[in-house]
This record gives structure tokens, C-alpha cells and sequence, in this order.
């Protein structure tokens, strides 16, 4: 893991384990997250990448089962520390799930939700984020003659663009990614691949995929989990040419053929 | 094909339909008889002169004939009216001793204020200012008649009109002038003269009224003389064309809906207790929304879910399952005597020992079915939160709202059908509860409505009338059964329609709110 001492991190992850219900679901993770760029987790189902993810905004808060040791830096703080605004915390590390979840309301509602929420209400304002979050999310032609329909009418695609825009309207500064593909038909999912690696100039992403192909097209670093450990954590180009180890080498072939 | 001959698929998909084939005969049934009973009493039948074996006539409706088991006799049952001639509204006669039936076109049939219906003819006119009764006999009779009750209904309209937009208001100016203390005499002075010629005026009015007297004569040949202003409808069944009978039957059917009940609820309409059935019906739902959607919200949302919280959601559940009787006691207790009286002591001492709040009333009934049908709207909705995807509620937590936010944002615009399915339910339940009510504030006539408009325009202390209770009250007090009858399927049909107008009021509500959810450029 010395290849990216250079970049800058983002979170800092150090000895996190989580349990649920007293059943660990992460041992021991300690792991950077480097900045502006595309970080993926990858691993076998119920290793513990959701997890993971959603621990880097809390929304573990919700679920009284969950005990948590470790901690998880954001740009220097810790973000489990008393004084921390969670809301304001998940405005900046923003979350893509695996199924669509626009809100019952018009894709300009649905964009402007977050906005709101921040207390920005004049319309001028609203319309301007609304049009450039959705250009972000290279939705804007596609949707710009039906702001005011029903968000549910757009195809399933479309949704994971529209939550994507949605969030990035609030200017998080980090985009975590739960599969958000692989509800999608291809060509779906490689809009959504195109749109990962336009983001990234911006922001910070960090992917869970169980797409290797798709890891290693979008990605700049690899992160590979197993039983909710970290195994092996290198740049995305190495990892998927030259593992370092046997069990990432077993999984990487037996997902790839 | 092959579904329909395997053995095993049996009979029970026709036992199924027909047991819904069933339930809906059923329904239909019940519909069928209330229509049929109920709306054929606004019927206006011909009038018989029937003439016995012995030679005794008399004139009569025919409603029915009924035999007595192991007995060959038939009798028949005929609505006589006249009650003050002889004291009877009704007559049986054996059908056997019956001679001849007919049906004079110049049968009257009058409706009267007091004594119920005329059943005869009119002989003469007597008129006030003049010496002599004036003699009618034939189609003459019938247009004078015709003529003087107009005359008299125009009357009627113009004292009406006067006491209502001119000495009533009138007086309570001067009464709040008065109790205001801070009284102008020049003021006081024009009201007093506006309010002492509306008054002469009315005297006027009443002495017009009054100028007609009629002269009946029923078919037994016994006169009786009956003021004109007591008469409220004339008609000739026998000699009206099915045009006049639809009319008349559709203006008896509008009178019944639109008017108060009179000669102790059997003649009249049931307008107070239309009003008074759907203006508890709007308080309570808006009293238990709040409550319930609050319950609901926090069993769901805020409270950790342990033992404790299964253990009262389980009470609720059960509090479903109270008879409701208990709950009027309930409210009997706490409601009216608990918080009514004390209510009276703080704010209602002057009018003390005569009770304010502390008797029952529109309010305390309102809050007693809020708080019977509380548990129908609190499952309702914690269903209709718990339906909602947790996707839903982490896409809006992921945005930086808080958990207040994600509720009132995402999550109750969300379950708002569920929550108006809570409220049909509860209004369903409340509108046909009776029992409760005759605890806490229904009464057995309450002509004037709980809203008008003298200030606060809502009297929540008021006592009101509510169709269950008119129904159960007319059915049950004894006295005329035969004349109660018709007016109790009427009333119950009535119940029946403004239960289904209420949910379909609400059942559209819903819909509307639906359908905006889903597509919200339609
Ligand atoms: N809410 C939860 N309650 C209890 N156990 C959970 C919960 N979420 C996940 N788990 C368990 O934690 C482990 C990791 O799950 P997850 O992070 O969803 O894996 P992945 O996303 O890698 O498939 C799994 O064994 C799963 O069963
Ligand atoms: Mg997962």
C-alpha cells in the first residue's frame, strides 16, 4: 500500500470493526481514501462492503444493533465525535444506492430536495442548481421539457442519474456508490460508468461493485474484502494484473471468466 | 380446460363466489327493503270511501292486509287520520264485511301541524271579516283551497323572513348593547322602533294568518272546523296523474330531508339530525387525526422498539375490540361530568346550577367516538409508515435531512392514503354508533343546529339530534308502531346514504391524493 502515499486522503480509516448484533460484520479495518479519485470495494457477497460504505456517513446511526469500534477520519476530523452535525455530515459524503430511490415528487423536487433542506428557497436560485445538477449527471437533455412530471416515470436508469444529480446538487464532497448498477441494463450502466469518471475531477467516489470489468474500467484504486476483512488494498491496476495474493488472485479469475 | 377437470380443484372456487354472490343478495336485500318501506310512505295513495255491510262508511288509505294463522278472516289495515274526530289514526276492518270500495276524486287529504292528516272533504270557507262562512262544494272547492294556501304559504314565507333577518337580530344587538354596558341611547332608541315595527308588522302578518278558517266534513258526516294557517299541504290523491304523484312524492321526500320533526318526531323531516350526524361525524375526524397520526408516528418512528412498545401497540389493538358502550361511560364520566364540570365551575358559574359543559353535547360526543375510533386510525397509519421503503427514508437521511425532516418531507407525504384509509375507517365506525352517544350528548330533539350564526356560530355545548339515535328513538317510543314504521326504514336509509356520502368523500380524497402521487403533470 505504498503506491499512493502521494495522494492526498480523504477518509482515514483506523481499526474499525463493526458488529451487528454481536455478529462482526468488520474485523480490524484500516484503511485512506485518497482524494479526487475513484476508490472500489470489491469482494464476495456479505463480506461487508455495504457496510463499510455506509459507515463512512453513518447511517449506522439509525440501527440500535450495531456496535462499532475505531475510528474514521474526514478531512482531519473524526466524524463519530460528539460535536460532529451528522445531517451535515451526510450532506457532504453523499450515498447512491443499489435500487433507484427517487421521492415521490417531480424531478425538480426530487433535485431540489437537498437544496431545500439547506434552507435555500428563491427560485431563481433552485432553478440554476436544478439545471446544473442534472447537466452534472448528463440527464439534463433528457429530462429539461419534464421537470414537473413525476420522477416515477423515468426509466430505471434514469432514477440512478436523477439520485445521483439529486445528490450532487447539495456539493457533497464525497459520492459513495452501493452497486449502483447493477439494477441497470448495460447501457445504463456504462452511462453510469462515463458519469463516475466525469465526477471525478470534483469529488471523491467510492464504489462497492461485484463487476470486475466495471471496477477495473472505473476505478484508480481497488480495495478487496473478504469475511469483513480487508485483504488487499492497491492501485486497481496492479490488483487486477499482479495480486499480491492467492485469495484475491482466486476471486479476481473466478469472477473474471 | 384441464385446471377445471383435475380432481382436486373440487367445488370451492363456486363456494367461494357463491358466498360473495351471497353477501352481496344480502346488502342488496337490506338496501331493497329500507328503499322500498321507506320511500313508498312519501307516496301519495288514493283515498277510499269504503261502505261496510252494515252501512257505515268511512274513508281510509289501504296500507296492507294481513290473515291470522288457522283463522279464514282477512283483515285489512286502512289510515283513517281524523284523529281528532275519533281519536283513532287507524281502522282494521274484516275483509268480509267490506260492501263497497271507491275512490271519489274529490277526497281531500290535508297535512296538518297538530292532529296529523284530514281525510274528507272541504264544505265551506269561513273567513274572519265576514259574516257568513262562505259554501264550496265540487272543483270550486279544490281552486279556492288551492288559492287560499298560497296565500297563506306567502304569509307564512313573509313572517318567517321578517322574524329571522329582522327582529331576531334586532333583539341580540340590543342584548350585547345592553350586557356591553356601554349603551347610546340614539342607537338604542333606532333599534328599539326598527324592532317595534317589525312587531307590529309581524301582529299584522299573524292576524292575516289566521283570517281563514275551513269547515271539513269528513265522510261520516262530522264537520270540524280547522284554521287555515295549520294546514301545511292539501292534496286529491284520486284525482292526480301520475305527474302529480311523482311531484308530490319528490317535494314530501325534499320536505322529509329538509325540515325539522314535528308532533314528536313522527310527522316532519330530520334535518337536525341529517346536520347533526355529519357535523360529528367532521369533529370527530378532526379531533382523532391529529391524535392518531401522532400515536402512529411515534409507536413507528421515534419509540425504540422493545417490549414495551409491542405491549402497547397490542392495547391499542385490543382498545378496537371495547364495546362501545363502555366508551360513552367513558365519556360519561370523564368527559362530561370530569372536564365539563370543571369547565362549568371556571368559565360558567353565572349560569350555574343549569349546566354549560357539564351535560352532554356535540363536543363531549365528538371526543367520545375520537376516542373509539382512535385505535382504527392509529393501525392504519403505523401500517402505512411501516409500508414505506426504508430506501426511501436513507435517500433523504442521505441528504443531509435530519429525522424530522425525512418525516415530515418523505415519509408522512408518503403515508397519507394510509392515513385517510384510517380516517374511512373511523368514520365508517363512528357514523353508525349509537349506543355511546346516548350517554354523552344526543338527544331525542334538538331543533336548532350546533352551527348557525350568532357567535361562536359552533356550539360545541349543544345537545344535537343524530339519525341512529332518531331511528332508534322513533322505532322504540311506543305509541303509533304503524305510522313509525315507514319513517324508521326512511331514516335508517338516510343513515345508510350519508355513511356511504361520508366515505366516498374521503375514499375520493384519497384517490385525488393518489393519483397526484403518482403522476403529478396530470
Ligand atoms: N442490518 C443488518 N442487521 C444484521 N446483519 C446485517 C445487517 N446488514 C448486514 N448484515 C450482515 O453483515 C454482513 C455484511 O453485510 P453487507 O455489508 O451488506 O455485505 P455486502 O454489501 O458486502 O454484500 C452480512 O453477513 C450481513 O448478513
Ligand atoms: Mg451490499
Amino acid at each position: 500500500m505504498t503506491d499512493f502515499t502521494s495522494e492526498a486522503s480523504c477518509f482515514e480509516v483506523e481499526g474499525l470493526s463493526l458488529a451487528y448484533d454481536g455478529k462482526p460484520a468488520l474485523r480490524d479495518l484500516t484503511l485512506r481514501i485518497p482524494r479526487q479519485r475513484v476508490t472500489a470495494f470489491i469482494g464476495p457477497s456479505g463480506c461487508g462492503k455495504s457496510t463499510l460504505l455506509r459507515v463512512l456517513n453513518r447511517l449506522h446511526d439509525l440501527n440500535e444493533d450495531v456496535s462499532r469500534q475505531g475510528r474514521v477520519v474526514l478531512a482531519g476530523q473524526d466524524i463519530h465525535a460528539p460535536d460532529v452535525d451528522v445531517a451535515e455530515l451526510r450532506r457532504r459524503v453523499g450515498m447512491v444506492f443499489q435500487t433507484p430511490n427517487p421521492f415521490p415528487m417531480s424531478i425538480y423536487d426530487n433535485v431540489a430536495f437537498g437544496v431545500r433542506l439547506q434552507g435555500i428557497k428563491r427560485k431563481r436560485v433552485l432553478d440554476e442548481i436544478v439545471e446544473w445538477s442534472l447537466e452534472s449527471a448528463a440527464l439534463w437533455d433528457e429530462v429539461k421539457d419534464r421537470l414537473h412530471s413525476s420522477a416515477w416515470t423515468l426509466s430505471g436508469g434514469q432514477q440512478q442519474r436523477l439520485v445521483i444529480a439529486r445528490t450532487l446538487a447539495v456539493q457533497p464532497e464525497v459520492l459513495l456508490l452501493d452497486e449502483p448498477a447493477s439494477a441497470l441494463d448495460p447501457i445504463s450502466t456504462l452511462k453510469i460508468e462515463e458519469l463516475i469518471r466525469s465526477l471525478k475531477s470534483r469529488l471523491t467516489l467510492v464504489l462497492v461493485t461485484h463487476n470486475m470489468q466495471q471496477a477495473a474500467r472505473v476505478s484508480d484504486y481497488t480495495a478487496f474484502l473478504q469475511d469483513g476483512e480487508l485483504i488487499e488494498y492497491a492501485a486497481t491496476d496492479n490488483l487486477f494484473t499482479n495480486p499480491r495474493l492467492r485469495r484475491t488472485e482466486n476471486y479476481i479469475t473466478g469472477r473474471m471468466s | 380446460m384441464r385446471l377445471w377437470s383435475r380432481g382436486s380443484e373440487g367445488g370451492w372456487p363456486w363456494l367461494a363466489a357463491g358466498s360473495v354472490a351471497l353477501s352481496l343478495l344480502a346488502l342488496l336485500a337490506l338496501l331493497v327493503l329500507l328503499g322500498s318501506r321507506g320511500l313508498v310512505h312519501f307516496w301519495p295513495a288514493p283515498v277510499e270511501v269504503v261502505t261496510l255491510d252494515s252501512g257505515e262508511r268511512f274513508a281510509g288509505q289501504r296500507m296492507r292486509q294481513e290473515r291470522v294463522a288457522g283463522d279464514p278472516q282477512t283483515d285489512v289495515l286502512y289510515r283513517t287520520g281524523n284523529r281528532d274526530l275519533d281519536g283513532n289514526y287507524w281502522r282494521w276492518v274484516d275483509a268480509d264485511v267490506i260492501d263497497t270500495r271507491q275512490r271519489p276524486d274529490n277526497m281531500l287529504v290535508l297535512e296538518r301541524e297538530h292532529w296529523g292528516e284530514f281525510l274528507g272533504r272541504l264544505v265551506a270557507i269561513r273567513q274572519s271579516d265576514a259574516a257568513t262562512p262562505l259554501p264550496l262544494s265540487g272543483d270550486e272547492a279544490w281552486q279556492v283551497l288551492s288559492a287560499r294556501l298560497e296565500r297563506v304559504e306567502a304569509l307564512r314565507d313573509q313572517h318567517r323572513q321578517l322574524s329571522d333577518e329582522v327582529i331576531e337580530p334586532v333583539a341580540r344587538r340590543l342584548v350585547a348593547l345592553r350586557s356591553a354596558g356601554k349603551a347610546d341611547p340614539a342607537q338604542q332608541a333606532a333599534l328599539i322602533e326598527r324592532w317595534e315595527t317589525a312587531h307590529q308588522r309581524l301582529a299584522e302578518l299573524d292576524a292575516a294568518l289566521s283570517r281563514d278558517t275551513l269547515i271539513l266534513e269528513s265522510v261520516e258526516g262530522r264537520r270540524l272546523e280547522q284554521p287555515l294557517a295549520g294546514v301545511l299541504a292539501a292534496w286529491q290523491p284520486n284525482a292526480m296523474t301520475w305527474m302529480d304523484k311523482l311531484f308530490h312524492w319528490a317535494r314530501g321526500v325534499g320536505a322529509f330531508l329538509s325540515e325539522g320533526p314535528r308532533a314528536g318526531n313522527l310527522e316532519g323531516g330530520v334535518w337536525p339530525a341529517i346536520f347533526g350526524t355529519v357535523m360529528m361525524v367532521l369533529l370527530m375526524s378532526l379531533i382523532v387525526t391529529p391524535f392518531g397520526v401522532l400515536a402512529a408516528i411515534y409507536l413507528n418512528e421515534v419509540a425504540h422498539q422493545g417490549p414495551l412498545i409491542r405491549l402497547v401497540r397490542i392495547a391499542v389493538r385490543n382498545l378496537a375490540g371495547v364495546p362501545s358502550i363502555v366508551y360513552g361511560v367513558f365519556g360519561l364520566g370523564v368527559f362530561v361530568y370530569g372536564i365539563g364540570g370543571q369547565l362549568d365551575s371556571w368559565f360558567f358559574s353565572d349560569s350555574l346550577p343549569s349546566p354549560t359543559f357539564g351535560t352532554g353535547g356535540l363536543l363531549w360526543a365528538s371526543l367520545t367516538l375520537a376516542l373509539l375510533t382512535l385505535p382504527v386510525v392509529i393501525v392504519a397509519t403505523e401500517e402505512g409508515l411501516a409500508r414505506i421503503p426504508v430506501q426511501q427514508r436513507e435517500g433523504a437521511l442521505a441528504l443531509g435531512a435530519t429525522r424530522y425532516e425525512m418525516l415530515r418531507r418523505v415519509v408522512l407525504p408518503m403515508a397519507v392514503p394510509a392515513m385517510l384509509t384510517g380516517v374511512i375507517l373511523a368514520v365508517a365506525r363512528a357514523a353508525g354508533e349509537v349506543a355511546p352517544l346516548m350517554l354523552v350528548g344526543v338527544a331525542r330533539l334538538a331543533p336548532q343546529l350546533p352551527l348557525d350564526g350568532e357567535f361562536p356560530f359552533l356550539h360545541l355545548d349543544n345537545k344535537f339530534m343524530h339519525l341512529g339515535y332518531h331511528v332508534y328513538n322513533i322505532g322504540f317510543q311506543g305509541g303509533d308502531v304503524e305510522r313509525a314504521l315507514p319513517l324508521v326504514y326512511a331514516t335508517a336509509l338516510l343513515l345508510v346514504v350519508v355513511i356511504v356520502v361520508l366515505n366516498l368523500t374521503a375514499i375520493s380524497l384519497r384517490h385525488h391524493l393518489r393519483a397526484r402521487h403518482r403522476a403529478l403533470d396530470r
